[in-house]
Parts: structure tokens; C-alpha cells; sequence
């Protein structure tokens, strides 16, 4: 590739980038949506440093607690503080809902790039076999198999993400359809380069901006997913903390501490619009139909 | 039509193998041995090889799917190990309390979602679309399993207006059951009528500006009759289809929601079976769940074949 052939790409997708960027800004509710995940995302990734109870440090003396200015949301039925281990556990639900979207785009997206550009034999086995996984339901699917994996938040992470891959696959397939018979795509196959160079030089790139929309919308599924799991004790085991497993003890304890399983679900919510706004504003801000 | 069925139905079989194959893979994910399990403390070699024999585990992996599948096809799913009864009977059993709860939670979420749906594009980029974009946000974003709890909370709890749990037939106490069922039924339908009034909120809006509407209007309809005879019959296709892919979303939505209102359904005895280790159930649990998601997606075609008179026509 000379540079003259790089050049006009380059300032294509600069533009490209800055019009997403103008549109993204413009959203509102995408921002805000940008601001929730961010601020739980630095709460997470601070968890360590900040200057809060030990999450599992059991106190016989300040069970169940109800907020007030030493326990800001409270204690739970072992004494410990709500507050540290909803901080803790924002770290649990965010790394769980990234990790296992993470494994459902690299196993997903390969597929569906093969399956799209090589057609014949090679696409119908791989939209057959995408076709059945789609037909279980999402969370039955990811139930069974953390529950025939065992239950840890790894192996939730990896239900979560093998159920959330055929989702990539089909996707990817559709873009790459639409794709491969674009000039470039022509251009660059007489040039003489490979099928993988064509697929991930010319062809991913111009696949991609869906993929992270439905990347970013599956982050707050899976974050629920998560959350559903440990509820039923199948993901984060104790005492980790977790927002699922959290609300699991707290509907034990409904009329004697309440405050135990509202925050959890409270901070799911939360999380899980913030995803849900940020998907939508991408959406929006990455189609090149709307202006 | 019987041979449109028939031909879906043709295509069902390689999707169907493939989900059986599947699930029975589920069980060579297992941990340690189940046969070792099985023989106890001592570890009797004999009583191991009788126990692989008894279980044809001896024969080659491909050879145990194929009599695994021939069981199933003629409706042995194995036996619950915690409670000694066929897995398909166990299946039957509790099928018809989650059919129960699903059809009041889309009956909720139809009577909210679509006059949501049609509201918000009639009234599009007015306070009242935006009112409804958020509750139908916020209806997506839920974990519905919180939202079980919070009303167990405040009706069950602080009220004492409901029931918190419990299931009574709808064949022995109508006016019990329908109070048992409704809160989790509501819980279930609020996160499908948001997806249902954003997809008909869309499908109205793209049919609004569409010509013939136009036509409607200038001929001197009234407002209402455009909207509800010209509009929304039009609107109506992917509402229907929609309907019927949320079925599985129903299903699974249904694990956890009768977790929290302890109803005997289905979603109940796939987490009963989890905890217990029963994996000829969760096996089961998932294969029927596949295939009554199957079904519903012909149901979806054949409505749509149906209700579209320029497909009718080429049948």
C-alpha cells in the first residue's frame, strides 16, 4: 500500500469519527447515559483505595443496621457495611457484564465474518448452528450451562458470554453480506491480497460500528444476566460481594431491613439505563442515514 | 397453507438436532464423574462397571446421543433424580401454571404496551412520547426480579393488599388465583410492553407518513379512524411477530419471577432442578423451552402469511 492510497481513507474515517462525535454530543441522553456508566465504572476501578469498610468484615453488633451516618445505606444480616459492598460489587456486575460480552464478540464475530464472506457450505452450517443457539431463550441457556459449569462468577461471565454469542454471529454475517461486494472489497481481492487480509483490513472495519452498539446494549443484558445468576446463587459466590447475590439475602429479610434490597436493584437499574442510553445514543451517532 | 406449515415445519428438524445435540453436551460439561458419584464411598470397581454398563456408558460418546435421542423423540426424558418421576410428566405437570402466568402477563402487556405504542406515535415529539420513551426505557432496564421484590414490599408487605406468594389453580379458586398471579404477572408484562410499545410506537410512525394515509386523511376520515383502521392494521405485522418471539423472553423472564413469588411453574422447577443437581431436568427444561420457542416462530410466520393479504395471495 503506497501512502496516497491511505491517505483519502484516513481523512474519511476522521470525518467519519467527528460527526459520530458531533452527533454523540448533541444527544443528551446519551450523555447521560456516558456520565451513569462512568461514574460507576470509576467507582469500581476505585473500590480498592477508597477509604471504605472492608466489604466482608462481619460485625455482630451492627446487624442489620438501618442507614444512618456511620452505615450510609446500612448493614445487612451479618453486619456489613451495604455501602462497601455495593462499591464492591459494582466492580463484580461491570467486570462481569464486559468480560462476557468481551467472549461473546471474539468467539462471535470470526464466525460470522467467515460465515458472511465465504457463503456455500461454511455460512449454512454456521447459521444453522446459530439459528438452533438462538432458539433457547437467553437467560434459560446461560442458566444451564453455569449450571452444568458449576457455579463461580467465571463461569457465569462464561454462560453469560456463550449465550450472548450467536447474537454477534448473525450481525456480523448481515454486515459482511452488505459489504463484501462494495468496489473496495473488489479492489482489494484484485490487488492479490488474501481472503484473512481482505476480512480483517477491509472488511471489519467498515463491520464494526454496529457491532459496538450491540456490544454496548448486550453489556447491560449481560450486567442483568449477571445479576439474575447470582440471585440464584450461580454466579459471584459468598461473601464476594455482588448486587445479585446481595438482593438473594435481602428478600430473606424484606420487612425487618428493607434497605438491603433496595440499593442493589437500585444500582442495576441504574447501570443498566445507563448502558441502554449509550447504546441507543451510538446508534444513533454511528448511522450515517440520519442527520 | 398445509403444505407452507408443512415445508416450516421440514426446516424445524435440522434446528431441532442441533438444540439436542446441545443439550446433551450439557451433560459432558459435568465436573468429576457422575458414575463415581453414583457408587458411593467404597468405590467397588464392580459395582463402577455394573453401574456403566446399567447406563451404557461404555459404549462411544456419538452412540449414547443417538439412544439418548431415541428416548426423547419417544418422550423419555430420563427420571428426576430427587423425585423419581419422568421428567416429561414432571414438565407437564407444572407446564400449565406458567402458561397461566404468561398469558395474564401478555395480556398486561398488550392492554400498556400497544395504546402506549400508538399514543406516543400519534402524539410523536410531544411531552406525552417522551413520558412514554421513558417508562418503556425504564421497563427494559428493570431486572424484573427487583421489581418483584419492591412490590412484594410495598403492596404484600406495607399494604397487605396481596398475596406475597402461593399459587391456587385457576380451575379451583378463580378470584385466589388471580390474586396470587397478578403482581408477578405484572412484573412479567411491564418489560414486554415497553419492548412492544417501542416496536409499534416505530412500525406506527414509519405507516403514518406513508401515502395512503395521506388519502385517508384528505378524504375526510376522522382522526381516529385513520388511526385505528388505516394505521394500526397496517402497523399490526411486526407487532405480531414480535409477539410471538417474546414468548421465549417470557419463558425466561418466568425463572426468576416465580423464584421470587414461589409459583410451581416451569422457570421454578429448571432452579429446583439446578440446586438439586436433577440435570435430566434442566436438560428437559431447556429442550422444551427450544422447542416451544419453535413453535411460536411458526405461529409468528403463519399469522404473518395470514394477516398480509399480498402474501396470502402467492399461497
Amino acid at each position: 500500500m503506497t501512502t496516497i492510497d491511505q491517505v483519502p481513507s484516513i481523512t474519511v474515517a476522521k470525518r467519519g469519527e467527528s460527526r459520530a462525535w458531533r452527533k454523540m454530543k448533541r444527544n443528551r441522553s446519551s450523555l447521560v447515559g456516558a456520565a451513569i456508566v462512568l461514574f460507576f465504572a470509576i467507582l469500581a476501578v476505585a473500590a480498592p483505595i477508597l477509604p471504605i469498610i472492608d466489604p466482608i468484615a462481619t460485625s455482630w453488633s451492627a446487624i442489620r443496621k438501618a442507614p444512618s451516618a456511620a452505615y450510609w445505606l446500612g448493614t445487612d444480616d451479618l453486619g456489613r457495611d451495604i455501602l462497601s459492598r455495593m462499591i464492591w460489587g459494582a466492580q463484580a456486575s461491570l467486570m462481569a457484564g464486559v468480560v462476557s460480552v468481551a467472549i461473546a464478540v471474539v468467539i462471535g464475530v470470526p464466525f460470522g465474518l467467515v460465515s458472511g464472506y465465504f457463503g456455500g457450505w461454511v455460512d449454512m452450517v454456521i447459521s444453522r448452528i446459530t439459528e438452533a443457539l438462538l432458539a433457547m431463550p437467553f437467560l434459560i441457556m446461560a442458566i444451564a450451562l453455569a449450571a452444568f459449569l458449576g457455579p463461580s462468577l467465571m463461569n457465569a461471565m462464561i454462560a453469560i458470554g456463550l449465550s450472548a454469542m450467536p447474537i454477534f454471529v448473525r450481525l456480523t454475517r448481515g454486515q459482511v453480506l452488505a459489504v463484501k461486494t462494495e468496489d473496495y472489497v473488489e479492489g482489494a481481492r484484485a490487488v492479490g491480497l488474501n481472503h484473512v487480509e481482505i476480512m480483517v483490513r477491509y472488511i471489519l472495519p467498515n463491520v464494526f460500528a454496529p457491532i459496538i452498539v450491540q456490544a454496548t446494549l448486550t453489556v447491560a443484558t449481560a450486567i442483568i444476566a449477571e445479576a439474575s445468576l447470582s440471585f440464584l446463587g450461580l454466579g459471584q459466590q459468598p461473601p464476594a460481594p455482588s448486587w445479585g447475590s446481595m438482593l438473594n439475602v435481602a428478600k430473606n429479610f424484606l420487612t425487618q431491613a428493607p434497605w438491603m434490597a433496595m440499593w442493589p436493584g437500585a444500582a442495576i437499574f441504574l447501570v443498566v439505563i445507563g448502558f441502554n442510553l449509550l447504546g441507543d445514543g451510538l446508534r444513533d451517532a454511528l448511522d450515517p442515514r440520519e442527520s | 397453507m398445509p403444505v407452507y406449515i408443512g415445508k416450516r415445519l421440514l426446516v424445524a428438524i435440522p434446528t431441532l438436532l442441533i438444540i439436542s445435540v446441545f443439550v446433551f453436551s450439557l451433560q459432558k460439561l459435568l465436573p468429576g464423574d457422575p458414575i463415581l458419584a453414583m457408587a458411593g464411598e467404597e468405590r467397588d470397581p464392580a459395582v463402577i462397571e455394573f453401574l456403566r454398563e446399567k447406563y451404557h456408558l461404555n459404549d462411544p460418546v456419538p452412540v449414547q446421543y443417538v439412544r439418548w435421542l431415541g428416548g426423547i423423540v419417544q418422550g423419555d426424558f430420563g427420571i428426576s433424580l430427587r423425585t423419581n418421576q419422568p421428567v416429561l410428566e414432571l414438565i407437564l405437570q407444572k407446564l400449565p401454571v406458567t402458561i397461566q402466568l404468561a398469558v395474564m402477563s401478555m395480556i398486561i402487556a398488550f392492554v400498556i404496551g400497544i395504546p402506549a405504542g400508538i399514543l406516543a406515535a400519534v402524539k410523536k415529539n410531544t411531552a406525552l412520547d417522551y413520558i412514554a420513551n421513558i417508562f418503556a426505557l425504564s421497563g427494559l432496564s428493570i431486572p424484573n426480579f427487583w421489581l418483584g421484590i419492591m412490590l412484594i414490599l410495598l403492596i404484600s408487605v406495607n399494604l397487605g393488599w396481596l398475596p406475597a406468594s402461593g399459587y391456587e389453580s385457576i380451575f379451583v379458586d378463580p378470584v385466589r388465583s388471580l390474586q396470587t398471579m397478578i403482581m408477578p404477572a405484572f412484573v412479567l408484562g411491564t418489560a414486554l410492553a415497553a419492548q412492544l410499545m417501542r416496536h409499534t410506537r416505530s412500525a406506527m410512525v414509519g405507516v403514518m407518513s406513508a401515502d395512503y394515509i395521506r388519502t385517508a386523511r384528505a378524504k375526510g376520515l376522522s382522526p381516529r379512524e385513520v388511526v385505528l383502521s388505516h394505521s394500526f392494521r397496517n402497523a399490526l405485522l411486526p407487532v405480531v411477530t414480535l409477539s410471538a418471539l417474546l414468548f421465549g423472553e417470557l419463558l425466561a423472564g418466568a425463572v426468576l419471577t416465580e423464584q421470587i413469588f414461589t409459583i410451581p411453574g416451569f422457570g421454578k422447577l429448571i432452579v429446583d432442578a439446578v440446586f438439586n443437581r436433577d440435570y435430566a431436568v434442566v436438560q428437559g427444561v431447556v429442550l422444551c423451552t427450544a422447542v416451544g420457542f419453535i413453535l411460536m416462530n411458526l405461529i409468528a410466520d403463519v399469522l404473518y402469511v395470514l394477516l398480509n393479504p399480498r402474501l396470502r395471495a402467492t399461497l
